[in-house]
């Protein structure tokens, strides 16, 4: 059986290529690309840490990360859709619909 | 080592998707990823984790991503503006903040004092068993989670009232 760092570790990288991604990127879809990578590696890290102590807690919050997953993609995908019809070009920079000064 | 390759496959399949321009190809990345993902929970004896992975993360969330980003209708023309926005100088300051703190993290998680462990393989019938006793209160929140975003979904969706 691995060690926990192995795991822990990829759980790392991937977070990380996720953070790079989510700070780079002006396209919402990728934006929220990026939130599933970087919810996927905790999604890791909550499995890698059940491995190390052999309880099932961890995997009981995978199963609780990924309803996360799944309803916060559902209102951020609704989201995206309206504001697809308000600004062309699914800019995130372009959504400032709130701003009173312009 | 079965570990190893599939986490070289999530690595360079995430980093594909991450910098991808088409948003289909980039999800079609990102399930090649999942897959990875899925592997390693596999090595690491958490089969239930990574039976969920496949069906739920890349069989649901993915395909329902993907059928809402077909319904924006993307162009060659967004795949163009999106050439634009990634030019080279864009992605230096996320990568150095995210490789610092990266760092930081690595240095607390490999050069911790804590003794390297072999871990256990956790059965999927023992995550069952605590899922659907001392937890039960987990599984009613994820339920409440779930109303919450479909009643968002539909009320956000619904046809603009004047």
């Amino acid at each position: 059986m691995l060690s926990w760092q192995a795991p822990a570790g990829l759980a790392l990288v991937l977070f990380c290529v996720g953070l790079a991604a989510l700070l780079a990127r002006r396209n919402l879809v990728f934006v929220l690309i990026s939130v599933e990578i970087m919810l996927n590696a905790c999604g890791l890290l909550f499995i890698a840490a059940g491995m190390r102590w052999g309880t099932a807690d961890g995997q009981i919050m995978f199963i609780a990360v990924l309803n996360l997953a799944g309803a916060e993609l559902a209102v951020g995908l609704i989201l995206l859709l309206r504001l697809r019809r308000q600004v062309t070009t699914l800019d995130g920079d372009a959504a400032v619909l709130l701003d009173d000064s312009s | 080592m079965t570990f190893w390759i599939a986490a070289l496959v999530a690595v360079a399949a995430t980093a594909v998707a991450a910098r991808g321009k088409n948003p289909i190809h980039a999800l079609l990345w990102f399930v090649v990823s999942l897959l990875a993902m899925a592997m390693v929970f596999f090595v690491m004896g958490a089969a239930f984790a990574a039976a969920l992975e496949v069906i739920v993360y890349a069989g649901a969330i993915v395909v329902l991503f993907l059928f809402v980003v077909m319904m924006l209708s993307l162009d060659k023309e967004a795949v163009v503006r999106e050439t634009s926005w990634l030019k080279r100088p864009v992605w230096l300051l996320p990568s150095g903040f995210a490789a610092v703190l990266g760092a930081a993290l690595g240095w607390e998680i490999f050069g911790a004092p804590l003794p390297e462990q072999a871990g256990r393989a956790v059965l999927p019938a023992q995550v069952g068993e605590k899922l659907f006793s001392g937890d039960i209160l987990a599984v009613e929140m994820a339920s409440v989670l779930l109303l919450a975003g479909l009643v968002a979904a539909f009320h956000l969706a619904r046809a603009e009232h004047a």
